[in-house]
């Protein structure tokens, strides 16, 4: 009983258990476990801030309570409309792991729209990613015209607004940046309890770095308040994604609870939280059959996320009762067995292919996953200008065949000052793999433009697949409804599809590297070769020789000085 | 009777406190440092330089747990050693083997990091030439009245210490950034120590007054490292900033040892090099410095429920001390003046350097300015740029003396007449 409803998420069906009104100021937290199907375990936190206030239209806006002021005055100083920034370390296996809740690249990225009173929007640019360097420890001041670009259709934005105008759009990567814990004191700084009460007691640098995969982020936006969208009000929410590897804790069984991943336990929700909730999946194990959770859990909830309708066991941190008799919440998941895991619908794969310091080719793979149903992909590429790409040699193939992609948007490069900008959108056909080839030259740079470890090589920022993939359940597209966080970070327009977004390795490329010593080599050879030839030529032109006696020996010296002595001239 | 004796008691406790309480606000009002600023730096990348990494972290935190904020500490680490792949336990720094210690916490700030380290971002954070839209945490906002605490660890040689392997800073530059933060005032003293091989060569150059330096070696010396660990696989820590970090961690807030004990860490027998220091330039006895002057971030706070008139104090300490601080100041400035005159091969004639004071009535006190052992003279009026300037600024005397002149002409007039 499919009934096809319209494009926009305004009008929607019925409106259960709905909040006319959010209070003004409001905070939310809450944690999601995943147990994967290869032993390790994906835990996902999130903390929403949501504040009833006017940034815009020269409101100065002073009292800040639980909306961290840094980044207040950072969104009222540039004018931003929504701001994007993620820190991650190690590469999300969607083969292995399926799909994050909030995907992200490896490195920095920074994705911001600016709101459409801003007139300089490229040195408004460089000077927020200056201020954001400060905020968050990080080198984001490298992020200059080289690396940024201006994406036509991918990154829209995911806040109110219907913008079209991708001139306040800028998107920049450093895949090269490193994430530890001075990127997470700062991060953790802007919690309105801190690291001291809630869930973000768990947060400890010496086992969150320890993992497979670790993601920080900071999402600012505006979001409507009700349903008729009369009020709008700024949400932010930090999100933190890790996944703790079976094996690096040194034991293999498959075990896993709080104390292991975090080595802390929970003693209390933060006081300045609304809600504050541990959600554990519990689809694969329907009747226990699979592992078991304790201490056991009453709440059930169930939410549509990525495509699927997931069953939730809730542990809420408001009650007292949850934290038992011993006032501390410690949960536990045993494996009894294992079994496969649903491959994902949409996963992505980038190499570069090719010998020497000349050429390359950059090799894109997509696969599509799903039996019977083609979708349309949009495909982000940002190359730096140094891979001089030949855009003659792009090709698009599926299945063997040649497959012309309905939209392209190039920018080419300029030395020096802009990167390739290639953006496509392609028609995935049903269990196949598109492959997308482009062949590149390999620059010289100037020798100042090395960095100290040249021969490490160059990054290149990972390819950004975005698509609207089908579901297997129907999406709820009521944004407004009390949803659990991790459900509703993506607006969902339609019933029948949700928004995915894929990202792939990024590239390691080494670039024709000069042999630093050799200005010093050659001065030393070429002074030597010099004096030698000089001082030689010198000698013979002016030396002249002059014969010297031998000295006589003992007794002429002594008989030279009698005759001395006598006056009588030497032998 | 019994309380009455109790109360009075009481009240002549806290009349004696109160008088105590205003003694020491008015402390408040004299000269000496306001705040304490830190710029750690290390200037070496690459994994097997982990030890220079450890270095530097060890005396961050040294200096935060004495007091210094993360907004007053600038922190350059040129690489990654807690979060890279070759870390056996990552997000750890450890200064001792057997993973005792880990310096690195769980709460750093690391300001400068990676390829931001160079020794133009350095030299820029010292001068405070930074493009405008450097944030806070990048600048070092010090003052006339800060205490600057710098430490440079890295690969160095005679006369230059090496930036990422890439580039070098040479000690004339270091002398000559350190001249601009004094002539701009960004400075009250500033203590330098640099753990490199041959690190004395860096501070030979120095030139400007109130720096101190210490150094892990001599010239000609190499600066060694103290231990390997076996799980990790490279050197922990330096042999100079290891008995540093042991030296400090004895050294709590409120503890009064000074530079003279600084000196003695790591002596020849257990650093192998011969560590040096300089005093010459540094104004005060290095006897007089304490630790936590430059290391740490001592308030002086008195906790009291009097209530102290702040106006009356002020006016008090300006009456009674006024002239003589000035005098003081002046005595201090003329110091300085006369070291840079000698620095820069010019001599300065003290005999006919005079001095005067301009004021009221009150300033007609006995008063002495002293430079070099000479007493320098004191004059009531004294002609400057053709103006004769006296010490009541009335201007008698200039009157007088343009009276003088103008007699003189009209008298040559007169006899042609």
């Amino acid at each position: 009983m499919a009934i096809t409803m319209p494009l926009s998420s305004i009008i929607h069906k019925q409106p259960q258990k709905q909040r006319d009104k959010w209070p003004s100021n409001d905070f939310q937290e809450e944690l999601v476990i995943r147990p994967l199907h290869s032993g390790d375990i994906y835990a996902s936190f999130q903390f929403r801030t949501l504040w009833e206030t006017d940034f815009m239209r020269g409101n100065k806006v002073s009292h800040y309570r639980l909306f961290p002021k840094s980044l207040g005055q950072v969104i009222s100083k540039f004018s931003v409309r929504e701001l994007h920034i993620s820190f991650t370390q190690g590469y999300w296996r969607t083969m292995q792991w399926g799909q994050p809740f909030l995907p992200s690249p490896p490195g920095a990225e920074l994705w911001v729209w600016f709101q459409d009173s801003v007139t300089d929007v490229d040195g408004t640019w460089k000077e927020l990613t200056n201020v954001l360097s400060g905020i968050f420890c990080a080198s984001l001041n490298f992020i200059d015209s080289t690396n940024t670009v201006q994406p036509s259709a991918s990154f829209k934005p995911l806040g109110i607004g219907n913008v079209t105008d991708h001139s306040f759009l800028r998107y920049a990567t450093l895949p090269r940046e490193i994430v530890c814990t001075e990127n997470l004191t700062p991060w953790k700084k802007l919690l309105p309890c801190g690291s001291k009460a809630g869930l973000a007691v768990l947060l400890k640098s010496e086992k969150l770095f320890h993992s497979s995969f670790h993601s920080q982020a900071v999402h600012i936006r505006p979001v409507c308040q009700d349903w008729q969208c009369k009020t709008t009000s700024w949400e932010l929410r930090q999100t933190l994604n890790v996944v703790f590897d079976l094996h690096t804790p040194g034991q293999g069984k498959r075990e896993w609870s709080l104390f292991k991943m975090f080595s802390r336990t929970l003693t209390e929700a933060c006081p300045l939280a609304s809600s504050s909730k541990i959600y554990i999946d519990i689809t694969d194990n329907p009747q226990g059959e699979q592992f078991e959770v304790s201490p056991a859990t009453p709440l059930l909830s169930q939410a549509m996320v990525l495509g699927d309708r997931r069953t939730f066991s809730v542990y809420d941190l408001t009650q007292q009762i949850t934290f038992g008799t011993v006032r501390s919440l410690n949960l536990l998941i045993r494996w009894k067995s294992s079994e496969d895991m649903l491959r994902p619908l949409l996963h992505g794969e980038r190499y570069v292919a090719g010998y020497g310091l000349q050429t390359g080719e950059i090799h894109t793979l997509m696969y599509n996953n799903h039996p019977y149903r083609s979708f349309p992909v949009l495909l982000l590429d940002s190359v730096p200008w140094y891979l001089r790409l030949y855009i003659h040699t792009l090709t698009v193939a599926s299945k063997g065949k040649d497959n012309k992609p309905s939209y392209i948007h190039y920018q080419p490069s300029k030395d020096r000052v802009r990167p390739h900008l290639l953006e496509m959108l392609v028609q995935l056909p049903p269990n196949s793999v598109t492959e997308v080839t482009v062949q590149f030259e390999r620059a010289l740079l100037k020798w100042t433009e090395y960095t100290p470890d040249p021969n490490h090589g160059f990054y290149v920022g990972s390819s950004v697949i975005s698509s609207l993939v089908p579901s297997i359940v129907a999406m709820d597209t009521n944004s407004t409804r009390e949803q659990p966080l991790f459900s509703s970070f993506f607006p969902c327009k339609e019933e029948s599809s949700y928004f995915v977004r894929v990202y792939t390795e990024p590239l390691l490329v080494n670039l024709p590297t000069p042999d630093f010593s050799m200005p010093y080599n050659v001065i030393c050879l070429t002074c030597t070769v010099v004096a030698v030839g000089y001082g030689s030529l010198y000698n013979l032109l002016t030396r002249s020789f002059q014969i010297d006696e031998p000295s006589p020996g003992l007794a002429k010296r002594i008989a030279n000085i009698i005759r001395k002595m006598r006056g009588v001239p030497p032998l | 009777m019994k309380i009455l004796t109790f109360f009075s008691l009481f009240s002549t406790f806290l009349s004696a406190n109160s008088i105590n309480v205003e003694e020491n606000a008015g402390q408040f009002f004299s000269s000496g440092h306001t705040n304490n600023w830190a710029v750690l730096v290390c200037t070496s990348r690459f994994w097997f330089n982990y030890r220079h990494v450890a270095n530097t972290l060890s005396v961050y935190r040294s200096v935060k747990r004495l007091g210094i904020p993360d907004s007053h500490i600038v922190l350059m680490l040129a690489d990654d050693m807690a979060c890279n792949h070759r870390n056996p336990k990552p997000a750890t720094v450890f200064s001792h083997k057997n993973m005792e210690l880990n310096v690195y916490g769980d709460d750093v700030e690391v300001d400068y990091r990676g390829y931001e380290v160079t020794v133009e971002n350095f030299l820029r954070v010292l001068t405070g030439r930074l493009p405008p839209s450097t944030p806070r945490s990048k600048r070092l906002l010090s003052d006339d009245r800060s205490n600057i605490l710098i430490y440079l660890t890295g690969h160095g040689g005679n006369g230059f210490l090496k930036f990422q392997d890439s580039e070098e800073i040479s000690n004339v530059e270091l002398a000559d950034a350190f001249e601009q933060m004094w002539q701009k005032r960004r400075y009250n003293e500033l203590l330098f120590i640099i753990d490199t091989c041959q690190g004395a060569s860096m501070y030979e150059r120095f030139y400007s007054p109130n720096l101190m330096a210490l150094a892990s070696s001599q010239v000609g010396e190499d600066s060694l490292s103290h231990q390997p660990d076996l799980a990790i696989g490279v050197h922990l820590m330096d042999r100079y900033t290891f008995y540093l970090l042991e030296f400090l961690e004895d050294i709590h807030p409120a503890s009064k040892a000074n530079m003279k004990d600084l000196f003695k860490v790591c002596p020849k027998s257990q650093c192998v090099s011969t560590p040096g220091h300089r005093t010459d330039l540094f104004l005060r006895d290095p006897g007089s410095a304490l630790i936590t002057d430059f290391f740490g971030s001592v308030r002086k706070v008195e906790i009291t429920m009097e209530t102290i008139n702040l106006t009356d104090l002020i006016k008090e300490a300006e009456q009674k001390d006024n002239v003589q601080q000035m005098l003081e100041m002046v005595t201090n400035e003329m110091n300085i003046l006369k070291l840079w005159f000698d620095s820069n091969k010019l001599s300065l004639n003290l005999n006919k350097t005079k001095f005067m004071i301009f004021g009221n009535h009150t300033t007609n006190i006995d008063v002495k300015i002293v430079i070099d052992n000479k007493t320098i003279e004191r004059v009531y009026e004294s002609k400057f740029l053709g103006v004769v300037l006296d010490h009541k600024l009335c201007w008698k005397p200039h009157i007088k003396y343009l009276c003088m002149k103008m007699a003189r002409s009209i008298g040559i007039l007169s006899k042609t007449r």
